[in-house]
């Protein structure tokens, strides 16, 4: 079946470490996107056209823009035209943050514009001042409405790490890749075996995940 | 006896249209002050205006002898001394009904949180919800939600209620109960000014019943004369407007 390459050499210790490769990746765009998202959301439902229209095309073009075209154009495309040499994992990093601010500051809107106006006046009609009113009342309910989207979100960045094999890092998929182009003679069926390792390991990382947010969907349905 | 609330001479627009003109009216501590009249003739506008959920364009809502500053950064300390009861009960969809009733008295006016849960759940007693104090809003009634808010709004021991058309939302078969909470109030003295369109209620509540139209004070008096001797023509037409015959 193609899974005792796996215990060939450190084979399977190099593909946990690809794995380490992508988790460090999405992780470190998934805080980033979380900050900045936060940031961007608040601002979404500014009155200002202009900053509401720059934020708005900021969200379209992140979502017309398959993330490959993303990847490509940061990695390879700016290297000439704008002479700046950023490493692959920079690169991906910037590209996972730019798509993932654009997604969470959608959220944080919604999350936002769902609270109706008369929510924060009967807190203040309590003697709540503005801060205690953000903090006890609102931000909570921000909270639970968007954790188990921006869970969703999470999974979904981590799934897209595999792309990255496409500008030269070596994750998970690309060690599968290496692993199977080594033992073509010796082990004709290591595509199959790796690759379903390759799958399980995704599963492993994104099924916890998808269930906690399924969890405390469930746990804080209003 | 002296007036607690005194509002003198407010005036209220939005863009072009005036919705409290000029208006005056005085509450004496302890009076249950009931106000009708059609639709958006300022009746809700002026209890928000109270609170300052509301900015006035002139005049002034004057409590305790001291002017309420919209722009004041004690805002909310006078707001503590004025209870307000929305007709969307507006109860805080995370907390429970019991965490919903100590939120307040524990942030706002820093009550030991024992203390307030002890005088929550002896308030939810006395309006027939002491089962439902773990209880989240979404699982309560429309009626039960409204007795929560009520008490929810008690808690701080406001001088003066505010309750804005808090049965409008309501099936009719849930009206009574929560009537019949403030028909209490009422009896134990607590000042109130109660927004409603139920008017055989407000015959049975009100010690003083008031008529707006366009922002001004048509008619006032004390229910039995107000109800069955209309003096003004626009009164006379307003309640026939809910009589049938």
């Amino acid at each position: 079946m193609g899974f005792e390459v796996l215990l060939k050499g450190n084979n399977l210790a190099r593909l946990l470490g690809g794995l380490g490769v992508a988790l460090k990746i999405s992780l470190l765009s998934v805080c980033i996107s979380l900050i900045l998202g936060t940031v961007l959301g608040s601002l979404m439902n500014d009155r200002h056209p202009l900053i509401k229209g720059v934020l708005r095309g900021y969200l379209e073009i992140v979502r017309i823009m398959p993330q490959l075209v993303l990847l490509f154009l940061a990695y390879f495309g700016t290297t000439r035209v704008l002479g700046i040499n950023i490493s692959a994992q920079t690169a991906s990093i910037l590209v996972f943050s730019f798509w993932g601010t654009a997604e969470m500051s959608d959220l944080v809107r919604g999350a936002l514009s769902g609270i109706p106006p008369i929510q924060y006046e009967s807190s203040m009609a309590l003697g709540f001042s503005d801060f205690q009113t953000l903090v006890h009342i609102i931000i909570p309910q921000i909270v639970r409405r968007m954790i188990p989207l921006s869970i969703n979100l999470i999974t979904r960045m981590i799934k897209t790490t595999s792309l990255i094999m496409m500008i030269g890092i070596v994750e998970v998929l690309k060690v599968g890749q290496q692993i199977i182009e080594a033992n073509r003679k010796s082990d004709p069926n290591a595509a199959f075996g790796i690759y379903f390792t390759v799958f399980i390991l995704y599963f492993a990382v994104c099924w916890p995940i998808s269930k906690l947010s399924r969890y405390l969907e469930k746990k804080w349905e209003a | 006896m002296e007036a607690i609330l005194d509002i003198r001479g407010i005036r209220k627009n939005y863009e072009d249209l005036v919705v409290l003109d000029h208006l005056d009216m005085q509450v004496k501590s302890g009076e249950v002050v009931v106000i009708v009249g059609p639709s958006g003739c300022g009746k809700s506008t002026l209890l928000r205006c109270i609170n300052a959920l509301e900015r006035i364009d002139d005049g002034e809502v004057v409590l305790d002898g001291k002017v309420i500053n919209p722009q004041d950064k004690q805002l909310s300390k006078v707001r503590e001394k004025i209870g307000m009861v929305f007709q969307s009960y507006e109860l805080f969809p995370h907390k429970t009904v019991l965490q919903n009733l100590v939120l307040a008295p524990v942030i706002v006016k820093k009550m030991d949180r024992k203390e307030a849960e002890k005088e929550a759940l002896r308030l939810l007693e006395r309006v027939g919800l002491l089962s439902k104090q773990n209880n989240y809003p979404r699982q309560l009634s429309g009626g039960q939600k409204q007795r929560v808010a009520i008490v929810r709004a008690l808690m701080m021991n406001p001088e003066i209620l505010l309750l804005d058309e808090i049965t409008a939302a309501l099936d009719p078969e849930m009206v009574r109960e929560v009537l019949e909470v403030v028909l209490d109030l009422a009896k134990e003295g607590r000042t109130m000014i109660i927004v409603t369109h139920e008017l055989s209620f407000a015959k049975a509540v009100a010690d003083r019943v008031v008529f707006i139209d366009g922002g001004r004070i048509i008619e006032e008096g004390e229910p039995g004369d107000f109800f069955e001797h209309p003096k003004t023509e626009r009164l006379k037409k307003f309640l026939h407007s809910f009589a049938y015959e």
